[in-house]
């Protein structure tokens, strides 16, 4: 009893936020109960929170998610292989790094994703067309924190690596690399994070593949409540994803 | 004599090794991309030369309709970020400034800024019509969460001497915001616009892209549907080198050194 007691004024502010949205959702259902808000451009919220499970059964979630999820997964790989291998290039040749560094973090803040009609001209209406634009678009934070990382590996560690007279290839492995691992992972995140944003979006904008194109899909047949039910669903995928890289993130770096 | 002229500072030359392998990249670049022009590796027309971009480039330059589209787009992304950057300014200042508002609501904003933001648009055609409010509002949502946290974040890390002086004056929330608080946040504030601007841009575009009649997104699919490569690159060549110029520039004005303690 006591520890609930201690605990309650840690939870309220979690339950004024939860409490908030649920408030917010109950006025929404008046409002449109009552027809202050038109019921063919803001459903019903009920109504939404009932599409959910027909959303989930009917329209093949499964395989939409697997396909979205496969599409993430061979995208953040070749972030991570290119990625790291760019990076480490760029810290061993410094020239390189001097040239490019600043294009790369350029390269950061361009809208890649506008350029999906050329990708689809290249690649086809196909996966490959959402896995290359979601892998170019994460490529350069994990080329930017890879060397931020091994750039940062502290002196006596390389001298010990010298002092074991290693290869520049065991310096790098063994010194180099995993000293520079915990700035490489916030990269690879922020990879994953950017890549599952472009493969959603731009599975919408094609119309092809997972869960991106299920809204593009139920917009299209006016399923009002199934529309908002689907992007409800893929806002909680995302939530998901971000929570799980944040903890595995969190996990590695310790 | 001879060694005071030696000695003296150089002037530093006007092209240096990185000047000149950033152009050998350059030039590797453009040269690959030609070569897969005429390599008839792929379907014709699919990867143009370089001089037909180049002509596409100059054509799309001296046309009125080029610069009227990207004064659409311009325009919708200014008032989608002042609507987004104001929401998102307010919202920053009220979690930053509260505890218990931040604990209650702040993992919401945390949480739903790195969510694709495309898949609101459904929603903003049915409420905002398929012109150009609904991009208006994509850039407007788009803009308000980096916002919201970076001025959040910029509110905790001012100065509480500045904040005790404004308590003693006795200032009322009003002056304590426009007297304090934004005074003291002004690096936060430009850099969440700048955040903010770089995916209210995104977002703006991309809406464009998927359903308009104007705009420089338009642009982008129209030369797409009509088969147009050397306008569909000449066009995400200009777009590109819009958004990083703007990027760049704002980045340069975030970190002006007038920005003092008041």
């Amino acid at each position: 009893m006591s520890t609930v007691r201690l605990n309650a004024p840690r939870a309220l502010p979690a339950v004024v936020g939860l409490g908030s949205g649920v408030l917010f959702l109950v006025a929404i259902e008046i409002l449109v109960r009552v027809g202050a808000i038109n019921r063919f451009i803001v459903p019903l919220p009920s109504e939404v929170i009932g599409s959910l499970a027909r959303v989930v059964t009917e329209e093949d979630i499964p395989r939409r998610l697997a396909q979205t999820a496969w599409e993430c997964l061979a995208a953040s790989l070749l972030l991570t292989a290119f990625g790291i291998a760019l990076g480490a290039l760029m810290h061993r040749v410094p020239l390189i790094r001097r040239a490019c560094e600043t294009w790369v973090a350029a390269f950061a803040s361009a809208p890649l994703v506008l350029a999906y009609p050329l990708f689809l001209v290249l690649f086809g209406r196909s996966t490959l067309t959402i896995i290359m634009l979601a892998f170019l678009s994460g490529l350069p934070p994990v080329i930017l924190k890879t060397v931020e990382g091994l750039a940062a590996t502290r002196r006596v560690l390389i001298n010990v690596g010298r002092s074991f007279k290693l290869t520049p290839a065991q310096q790098f492995w063994k010194i180099l690399f995993p000293s520079a691992l915990p700035s490489i992972f916030v990269g690879i995140r922020l990879g994953m994070i950017f890549a599952l944003i472009n493969v959603v979006a731009v599975e919408f904008l094609i119309n092809f593949g997972g869960l991106g194109q299920l809204i593009n899909e139920l917009a299209e047949r006016y399923d009002l409540p199934g529309t908002y039910a689907a992007i409800c669903f893929v806002v909680l995928v995302s939530i998901v994803f971000f929570i799980v890289t944040e903890r595995a993130e969190r996990w590695l770096r310790s | 004599m001879a060694e005071i002229v030696a000695r003296a500072p150089a002037t530093r030359p006007w092209f240096s090794v990185v000047t000149l392998l950033r152009l050998a990249i350059v030039l590797f670049a453009l040269g690959t991309w030609q070569l897969m022009a005429v390599s008839g590796l792929f379907y014709r027309g699919v990867v143009p030369s370089l001089p037909a971009i180049g002509t596409a480039l100059t054509k799309l330059l001296s046309t009125g309709a080029f610069y009227w589209n990207l004064g659409v787009t311009a325009q919708e992304i200014a008032i989608g970020l002042a609507i987004g950057g104001l929401c998102g300014v307010v919202a920053g200042l009220v979690v930053g400034g509260n505890r218990f508002i931040a604990q209650a609501f702040e993992p919401y904003l945390y949480y739903l800024s790195p969510t694709p933001k495309i898949v609101f648009f459904p929603v903003m055609i049915m409420w905002f019509g398929v012109g150009g409010g609904s991009k208006i509002a994509m850039g407007a949502v788009s803009c308000f969460f980096p916002i919201a946290l970076s001025v959040a974040a910029g509110m905790r890390l001012i100065d509480p001497v500045l904040i005790r002086v404004g308590t003693s004056f006795r200032a009322n929330p009003w002056q304590m915001t426009t007297k304090i608080y934004l005074p003291a946040m002004r690096h936060p504030i430009v850099n969440g616009l700048r955040l903010g601007l770089g995916v209210a841009l995104i977002g703006t575009l991309l809406a464009e892209t998927k359903l308009s009649n104007q705009g420089l997104g338009f642009l982008v699919i129209q030369a797409y549907n009509s088969f147009n490569m050397p306008l569909l690159d000449a066009i995400l060549v200009v777009l590109f080198v819009l958004a990083i110029g703007v990027n760049a520039l704002v980045a340069r004005f975030a970190h002006l050194d007038d920005i003092k303690p008041m």
